[in-house]
């Protein structure tokens, strides 16, 4: 896997940088020209993925939160959002659609938006060590 | 990001700009305290200004279906533009029957 190039980012959780990220990460995957539907299936991913970050991986509580962007041949994104909070139990649980431990404003779905928008969505979690999801896309024009 | 309009029982807010985790929390406390200081009969939210959304956009429509059954309201959505309709069909959100 060739490393086209890379980005890396971290910040607190703060709900107020769910914005910054998908922004961030938006303008990092520029290079690659994604159409505007591409580009929008992105910013909804890492939007969901920063915010369970925040919400359930350190429970609205004080954070870092950590990205890794890379752009690899061919023409793929894969974006890493990691954090340090309390993990996931039951991480096939946690994935189901319309699953969710925060209450009536959120419509549990969060994981189901990242698999449908991208190409693939990795999970892996550690009870009271972290989450890391990692998304992925190509993003060549021939599949639009 | 939301403007509010009261007329004949109906509580319109029009959804602007980004709808996410951040925003909806503000922009859900701002609706929930005018409907029940008005209580209208019907909520209508309007997405025509919704530039992006998450599904926080998802979360506020049945947040506020919750609480205008509660006071014996009902909740429209109007106005959801293309650029939506993705996440809108995923959600299953038309089984509530509150998109117009």
């Amino acid at each position: 896997m060739k490393i086209i190039n890379e980005v890396k980012l971290s910040f607190p959780a703060k709900s107020a940088n769910e914005s910054f990220a998908r922004a961030t990460v938006s303008a990092f995957c520029m290079q690659l020209d994604p159409t505007i539907s591409q580009l929008a299936d992105i910013k909804t991913s890492v939007s969901e993925a920063v915010t369970n970050c925040i919400v359930h991986g350190y429970k609205h509580q004080s954070g870092t939160i950590y990205i890794n962007m890379k752009i690899v041949e061919p023409e793929t994104l894969i974006v890493r959002i990691r954090d340090k909070g309390c993990g996931i139990e039951d991480i096939e649980k946690a994935m189901e659609p319309m699953f969710t431990t925060a209450g009536d404003e959120r419509a549990g779905l969060g994981f189901a938006v990242m698999q449908s928008f991208m190409d693939s969505v990795r999970v892996s979690s550690t009870p009271s060590k972290g989450t890391t999801v990692t998304l992925k896309k190509r993003l060549s024009q021939d599949d639009n | 990001m939301l403007e509010l309009e009261f007329n004949d029982s109906v509580l319109t807010a029009h959804l602007k700009g980004e709808l996410d985790h951040h925003t909806a929390a503000v922009i859900r406390k701002k609706i929930d305290s005018k409907a029940e200081m008005l209580k209208p009969r019907t909520l209508e939210l309007d997405y025509s200004g919704v530039q992006f959304m998450d599904s926080s956009g998802i979360g506020l429509i049945m947040g506020r279906y919750r609480q205008m059954s509660l006071m014996g309201g009902e909740v429209k959505v109007t106005n959801v533009p293309p650029h939506l309709k993705k996440i809108f069909s995923l959600s299953g959100i038309e089984t509530l029957g509150v998109i117009k």
